[in-house]
């Protein structure tokens, strides 16, 4: 059977939902095997038994987090050369992609990026030029390499658990030599809120917000959600660059993506287009997001958000 | 010191985009310079203003692969500032993936750097149509240059460069070493527009067309031919039909949560 490469970088104490979705897919395409960098940890060791990794392999070198997507790469390619997977995937982050594309040319592979699934076959559906077409493509060389967004698939368990050793994978002498190295990480503070690319709702605020994001940040609290913003609020200042979505930000496809004083314009559409469910709130019956939003509310957000938020505190405490 | 910046032309955002053909490439009318490129524009062009600018030998060469339309986005380039611009264009090229586009663009900065190589290869976080975001990636692999990409502050210091780059659980700050490529984020700067002065100079300032034999490139490893991926189908997505809207009477947030709780959202 055809190997399939996993990447998961640095998982910490648990794996993320969106590496047990990769494994998931990579059993529909043939035998998971994981590319392992960071500290293996015994629950994610098991965690990766429990989704069915055959063989795992991790980098000779411990330090490559201390270096930008070049030798992680190289890692990665060792690794695919080692194993002798066809299909390697990994994440659908800034960094995934970057190290995909470095991967390709390494091995002559096709790289495809925002796919949202991947048939038996090898084929990868996703969605181009903002969510106005759906395409099928295909990588054309022996390797193909596919960058997965989150929330494709419903992580599933292996019928059987593996026990899976870990293989040393040495990195080729030159693999940091003419990389840019970090020289200092500020990690950010914690919001507690699930991270906006993986999201299964997002709320999101506009220029209707006008300065204040507590009722979008207290909605999103009360459903779990993540905050997202479109770009005339990140240069506006009201909330972090981080919550942007759209051409310039991020793109999110969630179960239910909440639009509050957001226009619509063309491209903040784009942003919410792939949503499943879209609500709209804004005060200008003639916005354009009421044209593709599933339920339309033209009203006060001010008014509207806060009476959501406190009636789903109410529901919540009714059970 | 010399800095070489990669502009595209692209479909304006702004409009309905389409892909075309059967290969289905993206249609190119109504195309525009890309608007993340201008970022990179504006980087390149402080970089060689703190050094003395264009009189103290610095060079800005604005560097676009595309079908014919594609020098306007070359044009527009050297009316913003850029020093020189250079087209490669060739008929090869249409349909070229990501891949294929970062041979090409290889081979023409190399082309470029003949003479005197560049120090820096400056780029957008991303282009605005296929948005893939591997081109800087995959032309810093096969340029052997250290990828400082997604930048959102960039200095130079002598033959280090110091830049930011903005995850989503951390900041990291960043040091290579030159020559380097680097790719900005619309965070890094705010972009200038031409001016009447500009947009005069622009006139006087050479564009060069490369072909694919220039650059010494054959055909058959770039375009569709050489491309290492292929779209089999694509399919416009049904348009989203509008759904209930309603006026808010003074309930509008209660009927959202039933709504939700209907759709079992909740």
């Amino acid at each position: 059977m055809a190997k399939v490469l996993v990447f998961i970088d640095t998982p910490g104490a648990a794996l993320k939902k969106s590496s047990l979705e990769l494994l998931t897919i990579a059993r529909s395409l043939g035998e998971p095997v994981v590319a392992f960098n960071g500290e293996l940890q015994d629950d994610v060791a098991a965690g990766l038994g429990a989704y069915g990794a055959a063989e795992l392999y991790v980098p000779a070198a411990a330090d490559l987090n201390d270096y930008l997507i070049g030798p992680k790469a190289a890692f990665l390619a060792a690794a695919a050369e080692t194993s002798g997977a066809t299909v390697v995937l990994a994440e659908n982050s800034a960094e995934g992609k970057e190290i995909a594309a470095r991967l390709g040319i390494k091995l002559g592979a096709g790289v495809i990026t925002d796919v949202v699934a991947v048939d038996p076959d090898g084929t990868a559906h996703k969605s181009v030029l903002a969510g106005s077409y759906t395409t099928t493509a295909k990588a054309t060389t022996p390797v193909a390499v596919l960058t997965v967004k989150s929330n494709s698939v419903e992580p599933e368990q292996a019928a059987a658990a593996t026990a899976p050793q870990p293989v040393t994978v040495e990195l080729p002498a030159d693999a940091t030599a003419g990389a840019a190295r970090v020289t200092a990480r500020n990690e950010k503070a914690a919001s507690g809120r699930p991270e906006l690319s993986e999201a299964r709702i997002v709320v999101a605020g506009g220029r209707g917000m006008d300065g204040n994001f507590g009722p979008v940040e207290d909605l999103a609290d009360a459903l779990g959600a993540a905050v997202g913003a479109s770009r005339a609020a990140t240069d506006a200042g009201w909330i972090g660059h981080d919550a942007q979505i759209g051409q310039t930000g991020k793109t999110v496809s969630p179960q239910l993506y909440i639009s509050a004083g957001i226009s619509g314009a063309i491209q903040q559409k784009a942003g919410m287009q792939t949503a499943k469910v879209i609500v709209a709130v804004n005060k200008d019956a003639e916005s354009p997001v009421f044209e593709i939003a599933d339920f339309g509310i033209v009203g006060d957000l001010f008014q509207v958000l806060p009476q959501a938020t406190e009636e789903i505190k109410k529901r919540r405490a009714g059970h | 010191m010399k800095i070489i910046v990669l502009v595209k032309h692209v479909p304006d955002a702004q409009f309905d985009r389409h892909l075309s053909g059967g290969d289905n490439t993206t249609d190119r009318s109504e195309s525009i310079l890309s608007e993340l490129d201008e970022y990179a524009l504006e980087a390149a062009l402080q970089l060689i203003e703190a050094r003395g600018g264009e009189a103290a030998g610095n060079k800005v060469i604005a560097l676009s692969m595309g079908p014919a339309g594609a020098v306007n986005a070359v044009k527009k380039s050297l009316q913003i500032g850029a020093t020189e611009g250079v087209h490669l264009s060739d008929d090869a090229l249409a349909g070229s993936d990501a891949a294929a586009t970062s041979l090409a663009l290889a081979a023409a900065i190399r082309h470029l750097g003949t003479d005197v190589p560049a120090d820096l290869v400056l780029t957008g976080m991303a282009s605005t149509d296929g948005e893939t975001s591997l081109v800087p990636a995959q032309l810093a692999e096969r340029l052997g240059l250290p990828q400082v990409t997604f930048a959102s502050s960039l200095e130079l210091d002598g033959g280090k460069l110091t830049a930011r780059r903005d995850g989503d659980s951390h900041a990291d700050t960043v040091e290579a070493t030159l020559p380097a490529l680097v790719s900005v984020t619309d965070q890094i700067n705010e972009p200038r527009y031409p001016n009447f002065k500009g947009i005069m100079a622009a006139k006087k300032k050479t564009i060069t067309t490369l072909s694919l034999a220039d650059i010494g490139v054959d055909a058959s490893s770039v375009g569709l031919a050489g491309s290492w991926t292929a779209v089999e189908t694509a399919e416009v997505r049904p348009p989203r039909t509008a759904g209930t809207i309603i006026t808010d009477e003074g309930d509008a947030g209660i009927q959202l949560v039933e709504f939700l709780a209907a759709q079992k959202l909740l």
